[in-house]
This record gives C-alpha cells, structure tokens and sequence, in this order.
C-alpha cells in the first residue's frame, strides 16, 4: 500500500517552502546590513585618554563619549553607525556608506572643547557656559558666516568682557575663542601665523551683557556650519587618538560585493548539482534543506541586526559545509544500511538514528570553539564567530531534522520499497543479510 | 560487519609512516620557510598606509608613480602593485602612517582624476598584531576545551589527535602563504578559524567511526587489529570525506575564481585549507590516534593489572 497522503503532505510543505522563500528573499537580503569590507565606508579605532591629566577613565566617561559621537556622527546621516567600545580604552567607530569621508573624519575626532581666553591664554570662560543645542550659523552685516552661541547666563559673559576691559589696554583687551585648546598652544605665537589656530580674537570695547553672541572667524559657510553642528552635539570628555583606520572605496566594495554574490551563487549551484549527481533522489532533498538553510541563516541574522563582513561569509560556506556534510554523513549511512540489506524503511530509520551522534558531536566541538572565539575574539574574530554559531545552528535543525522529515514522509509512504536505485544503490551491491 | 570491506579498500595504515614522514619533513621545511621568506604582512600587521586606486582603464606603475609625484613632494611609494583585470586597479604601499592632511590631499588628488576617491588604509601594527594574537590565544583556548569534551565523549587520544590535526592545517596555511607570498591581513585570520573549524569537524566525523567500530572489537591483542579498525572506519567514511571536503572547495573555489580581487587571498587560504584539512583527518590525526592509542594498550599491559584495563584512562 502506497501512502499518498505523505506525498501530498511533502509537497505542500516544498510549495509552501518555495512560496514563503521567494517572496520574502529578495526583502530579507536587502534588509542585512553589510560591512564596510562588502559596502565601502570607512573605520577608525581610537585609543581614548582622559581630556585632563590625573583623571580616571571609567565606563561613564566611555559611555558619554560614544553618545557624543553617536550624536555627532548623525549629523552625516549615516544610517548605520556602529559605534564600540573594545576593551577599557578604545572606541571603534564603522561608518559604512559615508560619502564625505573627510568631512566624517573631523567631525568625529574634534574634541569640540571651545574656551574664551585673554591674550595671555589664561582661560575666562568654557564651553560649559554654552546653552545646549544654541549654536547655529548666521551671517552678519557685511553677509559674512558667523556662528552665534547662546549662553546660559549673560552677566556671567557680562562679567568676563568687564574683566578684560578692567585688566587690559588696547590693543591687547581681547577675548581668544579656542577650539580643542591644548596645552603650549599661545595667542602670541599664533596671532603672527597667516593661518592662526584659534578660532577669532575680537576687540572687547565695552561690557557685554547679553546672552547671544557671535564668533566671527573668517568662516566659509561650511566650515561655520561643521563648528555649529560640533558645538551643538557637545564636547567630548576625552582626548581620541586615532590608532588604526581603514577606508574602503563605496565602488570597490559594491564590486566586492556583486562578485561574491555571483561566486556565491556558482558555488551553491555546483553543490546543488552534485549532491543531486551522487545522491539521486536524496540529493534532491539536500538542495531543498541547503537552501531552506541558507533563507534561514540570512533570516537570523537579519533579525539580529547583524552586520555581514566578509569574515561572516566565511562563517556561512563553512556552515554550508556542515549543512552539506550532515546529509551526506546521514546519507552514506542509510546507504550503508540498505547495502547491508535492510528494507529501505528500516535502513532510513536506522541511518537516521546512527548518524545523528556523529553530527551532533562534530556540531558541539566546532560550536565550542566558535564560543571560544565568540568570548575571547574582538571586532571581526567575534563577528566570524556569531555567524559560525548561527550557521551550525541552522545547519543543523535544517540538515538533520528538515532532511528526515521530508526523507521520512517519502521513505513511510513505501513508495521507494525495494527501489535501492532512488538512493543511489544498485541491486548487485546489496548483500544478503544474516 | 560489512564485507566489502576488502573490496578497493585503501591499506592507510600500511603506509602511515610516509605520512608521518612527509608533514615532518613539511614541518621542517615550513619553520626555515617562516624563519627565512617569512609571510608577506599586509598593512594589517605593518606600520604604513595603503592607497587603492581604482581608475576606469589600465594603469601602469609608472602612471601611478607620476600621479604621486605630481601631488606634491614626499608621496613616494613604497611599492605599487598593480590587479584588477585589466589592470585598472594599483595598489601603492607607504611605510610609515600618512597623516589624516595628507590622507585628505591624495583622496581629493584621485577623485578629480578618476572620479572615484581612492580607498586609504593605514594602521599601527599593534592593532593587527593584537587580533592575531588574541585569535591565535582563543585558538589554544579553544584546543583545551576540545580535548576535554572529546575526552568525555569519546577518549583522551582522540582530543590530542584532533588538536594535532588542527594545528598541522592551521601552520599549512601559513606556510603556503609563506610560498606564494601573498598578503596576510585579517580576513586571512578568519580564513585560518574557517579551516580550525573545519578540520575539527572533518576528524570528528572519522573519529566517530573509529570509535564505533572499536565497540565491536573483542578484545585487541595486536597491533594489527587495531590497524584493522583504522583502516576499515577510514574505508566507510572515505566517500563522506571526499563528497564533504569537494562541495565545500566548490563553494570556496567558486569565491577563489570569481569573487573578486578583494577576497581572493582569503579564498585561496580556504580552499588550501579544506585540502589539508582532509589530508590531515584521513592520513595524519587516525593514524597519531593509531600510534598513541597501541603505546598506551601496551603500556597498560607492561602496569600491574589492579582494575580492568580497558576503561582505564592513560596517565600523561
């Protein structure tokens, strides 16, 4: 008696398959974000020290830190920053998909520190008495850009301007503006440059109280603009020093990306064909679990937020590996089994049943080891080893238990008894049991 | 058991010690390889910068040489390679970090060349020393955990000789790449943890099956039959290894051809990878199992017998 209905049951579950999967695909794919290596974009690892001597760098200052950069770097929007801190010390920071690299770069590394000094560099005020988010760019009389600040107190400004006036004489009651002052920077070394580091040293000739004020500095719109937007996504408590960066061209990497998705398909198809090849009508099954494990693999990581890097695609072909080795381990048994001359129903059972333990402890040694990696791993050695869980994982659930329950719905419906040919076994090899 | 055992089955442990002989001889001659030619460190692991140049038709060296020289004095490269194919892509390598001025002067230089802003990398070496140092310390972490779970499931001589295995793929990669001197940069580390998976799994695979057919085992009184096992479990699962280890060089190869000047050296360390990892599994950690396993049976036998044996785990 042939079981029809576990053939219609296999059936429906492939349509369905097919169904769900080339509806979805496509959205699925699209929706990973790719790493810099497979998109262009570029990354910077900074070693971070504390913005004065003698203090402690501790998680909060770390914290604050990435959401001062976080803010900062949505000023380009960049739709996927992926801004860490690695270690006690560093912040790597990956913008993928940034046009203006340039721009990108010192944005993020000025520490957006602005002080008002005297001619003598001691400091009168700092960035503190700034109103939060009070800075935008204007233009003044003669249609020059200038960046106006608001501060939060105007007698506090009131007072220093007086100060000036009280302790110095012309021409030398001037206010400095700095940006990102450092130690051994002086007004009188640069006040003889062409291209002076502070910002605008303007004349103080009477009080100001009032709370709004102008930084006239000889700006371009842009660069009145870039002071405005760093100033109004605050200061960083630290100092940032760039130790490694690297910068991948948006053309090399969609040309990464389009040849590794071409390769990639070339390198499925061919497996597709042999496993079909050698393994005849189970074969067939192991295309329909391989590719039910790949939609499952990008769909996990989509989920996850993941970010593919080429490490990542390693992580999947060697999961497309173990995907692949689970059929053929399981496949070479039952082969075995029906040589051994086991009807095919109880060859299948038990080819099942033997090759699960061998599966099961090469899946658990190399997930032991990709949770090694995982923990001790940094940056991409980590990224490889979520991927490499994930893929064995699935290869795993779709191999081992996809494959018996599309292989057990055909072999129980004793459509195949005593064909050995569908499972790639001729008669003659078949030995007489016991 | 099975009886077509004898038919086309490959005598392995006959010639074990040509095997033993050859990665030995591999061995030697891969740490004077390490030690004299050394590897071909990418930007990764070197203090420098790299400008990837990617223009619409072919370049020469000397072009790109002379468009460095035209953007102002000090941009001399090191060394220009040129890819892509047709040649349209250089690669110039400066020793020494370019500064994020000068950065700034060669991208703005070749976009309004090539309408395309070049791609920069430079690097502290300490950062790319660091993540290789830290894999290959995960990698050692990882052997540990192995041993025991291997210990518990199956048997100490097992875990040692899946280790052994692991490395002898991992130190072949290197050396290869130290004969072909192509660039080690960090995909070639995920590459090198690609093939530590792939080699445990692969020598788990043909473990199993030597540790099921040694439960059919009587008793072993020889060292024939414990060769006998060997090589009847590398027999059964020969066609596995072979079917397993091709569909990934498929994948692998396809990325090698196809995928792209980008990825090519991490493809290449795959496939040759995948290839030792096989060699290894089938001729290299059954047959160290082989030796270890029959010196420990012996050395049970030299002990005054207080418990059974068999179970008896062998004290190192």
């Amino acid at each position: 008696m042939i079981k029809k209905w576990r053939i219609v049951t296999f059936f429906v579950i492939i349509l369905a398959l097919a169904g769900v999967i080339s509806q979805t695909v496509m959205g699925t794919a699209k929706g990973i974000n790719l790493g810099l290596d497979l998109q262009g974009g570029f990354e910077v690892l900074y070693e971070v020290t504390p913005a004065e001597d003698g203090e402690e760098l501790t998680d909060e200052t770390m914290q604050a830190t990435v959401s001062a950069l976080n803010q900062r770097v949505n000023v380009l929007g960049v739709s996927q920053p992926n801004i860490t801190i690695e270690g006690e010390n560093r912040i790597r920071v990956q913008l993928a998909g940034v046009d203006n690299q340039q721009e990108a770069r010192d944005l993020l590394s000025t520490q957006a520190e602005l002080s008002f000094r005297d001619v003598d560099d001691n400091v009168r005020l700092t960035g503190q008495a700034l109103q939060e988010n009070g800075a935008s760019v204007g233009f003044d009389q003669a249609n020059n850009p200038v960046v106006t600040l608001s501060l939060k107190d105007a007698n506090k400004f009131g007072q220093v301007t007086e100060n000036i006036l009280e302790e110095y004489n012309q021409p030398n009651n001037r206010l400095v503006v700095w940006l990102d002052y450092e130690e051994g920077d002086s007004f009188s070394e640069e006040v003889q440059k062409q291209d002076p580091k502070y910002l605008s040293a303007p004349q103080v000739n009477s009080p100001l109280y009032q709370q709004d004020i102008q930084i006239e500095g000889n700006f371009d719109v842009e660069e009145a603009e870039f002071l405005a937007e760093v100033l109004n996504s605050g200061s960083l408590p630290v100092d940032m020093e760039e130790i490694y960066s690297n910068s991948v061209s948006a053309s090399l990497g969609e040309q990464a990306m389009d040849n590794t998705i071409f390769a990639g398909f070339i390198g499925i198809g061919l497996i597709l064909a042999y496993m079909i090849a050698y393994y005849r009508f189970m074969g067939i099954i192991a295309a329909v679990t391989l590719s039910a494990y790949i939609y499952i693999v990008l769909l996990i990581f989509n989920w996850m937020q993941g970010v593919l890097t080429l490490p990542g695609i390693a992580a999947l072909i060697l999961g497309v590996g173990m995907a692949v080795d689970a059929n053929i381990i399981t496949y070479e048994r039952v082969k075995e089994e029906i040589k051994s001359g086991k009807t095919i129903l109880s060859a299948f059972k038990a080819g099942s049943r033997r090759s699960l333990s061998t599966i099961l402890d090469a899946n658990i040694t190399t997930i032991l080891a990709a949770g090694v990696l995982f923990y001790y791993g940094t940056s991409s050695v980590q990224g490889f080893a979520v991927m490499l869980i994930v893929s064995i994982v699935t290869s795993f659930l779709t191999a081992v238990f996809g494959s018996r329950l599309l292989l057990g719905l055909w072999v129980q419906s004793r459509i195949f008894n005593k064909k050995p040919r569908v499972f790639g076994v001729k008669e003659n090899q078949i030995h007489e049991s016991q | 058991m099975n009886p077509s055992e004898n038919k086309r089955s490959i005598p392995f442990v006959k010639h074990r010690k040509k095997f033993f002989t050859f990665s030995a001889v591999f061995f030697l001659a891969g740490i004077i390889l390490l030690f004299t030619a050394g590897l071909n460190l990418g930007i990764d692991f070197q203090a420098g910068s790299k400008v990837e140049v990617l223009a619409n038709d072919t370049l020469t060296a000397e072009e790109v040489e002379q468009q460095f020289a035209s953007i102002g004095d000090g941009y001399e490269p090191d060394e220009i390679t040129l890819a892509g194919d047709n040649n349209e892509l250089a690669y110039a390598s400066f020793i020494g970090t370019l500064s994020q001025d000068e950065i700034a002067e060669i991208q703005t230089y070749f976009g309004d060349q090539y309408g395309q802003q070049p791609t920069i990398s430079t690097v502290s070496p300490q950062v790319g020393k660091e993540l290789a140092q830290n894999a290959l310390i995960s990698v050692l972490i990882a052997s540990i955990g192995i041993i025991l779970y291997v210990t518990i499931r199956f048997e100490f001589w097992y875990g040692l000789a899946s280790i052994a295995a692991l490395m002898h793929d991992a130190f072949f990669i290197i050396v290869v790449f130290s004969i072909v001197q192509f660039e080690v940069n960090v995909p070639f580390i995920a590459a090198v943890l690609t093939i530590v998976g792939y080699s445990i799994n692969d020598t788990i695979v043909t473990f199993d099956r030597i540790r099921e057919n040694m439960s059919y085992e009587e008793e072993i009184t020889s060292f024939d039959d414990l060769a006998r096992v060997v090589d009847l479990s590398l027999n059964q699962t020969i066609v596995r290894s072979i079917n397993t280890v091709l569909t990934v060089v498929f994948a692998a190869g396809a990325i090698f051809l196809f995928g792209g000047e980008a990825i090519r050296s991490f493809s290449f360390a795959l496939v040759i990878g995948l290839v030792a990892g096989t060699y290894s599994s089938l001729f290299l950690a059954s047959q160290l199992w082989l030796s270890w396993k029959w010196k420990s049976i012996q050395r049970n036998w030299n002990k005054p017998q207080k418990e059974d044996p068999e179970d008896m785990e062998p004290e190192v």
